[in-house]
């Protein structure tokens, strides 16, 4: 009963909050309501037990890519768009692909609802922090050694770039 | 391995009310000093005060790009958490299987990006001017 409710809190906060992104004229007010939607799926997440999931997409989405994002907006000094009134081609073609996309989705939601499944990460506790965890620490040590090298590179690549074009 | 942690998104609820309150507080105490205090406004009380600066442009000035840089760091170190995230949960027992391994496989790895915190450093990545 919870879950159900909780299911529903979350999901008409995230449709909330992606109908704002969407629909506001304001940049930061848009990206706020972006914030909203993450916060719901990662409560959606928390329902599908995908837990590590959930975290992560507080942590990195609603707290690292947000912040790029309200950086990208005030750099660029976005000012509250205009109401684009006529229905050009571009626009025509946008709804297309969307009507094209919903049917899909709503296809694909029809033929896995009859079929009653459990979550598949509840199947095989993919989405929990502990086995996460552990394989990093376990069969996945090389690669997650690796990571951080990767890591190293992309933070000189950042201050190699951002340093050439901000002092030249 | 099971991992019997799980009982079901009712766990979290607590949680939740506590997001719900700490929202909600924030917004009550924000607001209710605007409900119960009187609103009174003038043109002299909207004046900047004394001899302060009388307020030039918009609000909405233009960011420098250097902000952008401290938020792609802020990022790749965020992202760094995120590897430490799950192996701080599982520690207690992997160091029960492994011993101190796992200690020092997590301070190799941030070691190896502290390599990249000095060479930001060096470089004045955080420096302001």
């Amino acid at each position: 009963m919870v879950e159900i409710i909780l299911f529903w809190l979350f999901s008409i906060l995230g449709i909330a909050g992606a109908v704002g992104l969407i629909f506001n004229r304001n940049p930061i007010y848009a990206a706020l309501s972006l914030i909203i939607n993450f916060f719901s799926i990662a409560g959606l997440y928390l329902s599908l037990r995908a837990e590590f999931l959930a975290v992560i997409q507080i942590l990195v989405y609603a707290g690292a890519i947000m912040v790029l994002f309200l950086f990208v907006i005030m750099l660029l000094n976005l000012q509250t768009e205009e109401k684009a009134e006529k229905f050009d081609a571009k626009r025509g073609i946008a709804f297309l692909f969307g009507l094209a996309f919903a049917a899909e989705m709503i296809y694909a939601l029809r033929s896995f609802a009859s079929e009653g499944q459990t979550p598949l990460a509840a199947q095989f506790d993919y989405g929990q922090v502990e086995p996460i965890g552990r394989s990093l620490m376990t069969s996945f040590l090389f690669p997650f050694e690796m990571i951080s090298v990767v890591l190293l590179a992309a933070l000189i690549g950042a201050i190699v770039v951002a340093r050439k074009h901000t002092y030249t | 391995m099971p991992f019997l942690l799980y009982t079901g998104i009712s766990a979290y609820v607590p949680l939740f009310l506590l997001i719900i309150a700490g929202i909600g507080l924030g917004f009550l105490l924000a607001n209710l000093s605007v409900i119960l205090g009187p609103s009174r406004p003038g043109i002299k009380k909207g004046l900047t005060y004394e001899s302060g600066m009388d307020p030039v442009g918009t609000g909405h000035e233009r960011f420098s790009v250097k902000f952008y840089l401290v938020a792609m760091l802020f990022i790749l170190f965020d992202i760094e958490v995120v590897f430490m995230y799950p192996w701080a949960v599982q520690f207690r027992q992997l160091t029960q299987e492994f011993g101190m391994f796992p200690f020092w496989e997590m301070i190799t790895f941030v070691l190896i990006l502290f390599v990249g915190y000095i060479y930001m450093y060096k470089k004045g990545g955080l420096r302001w001017a």
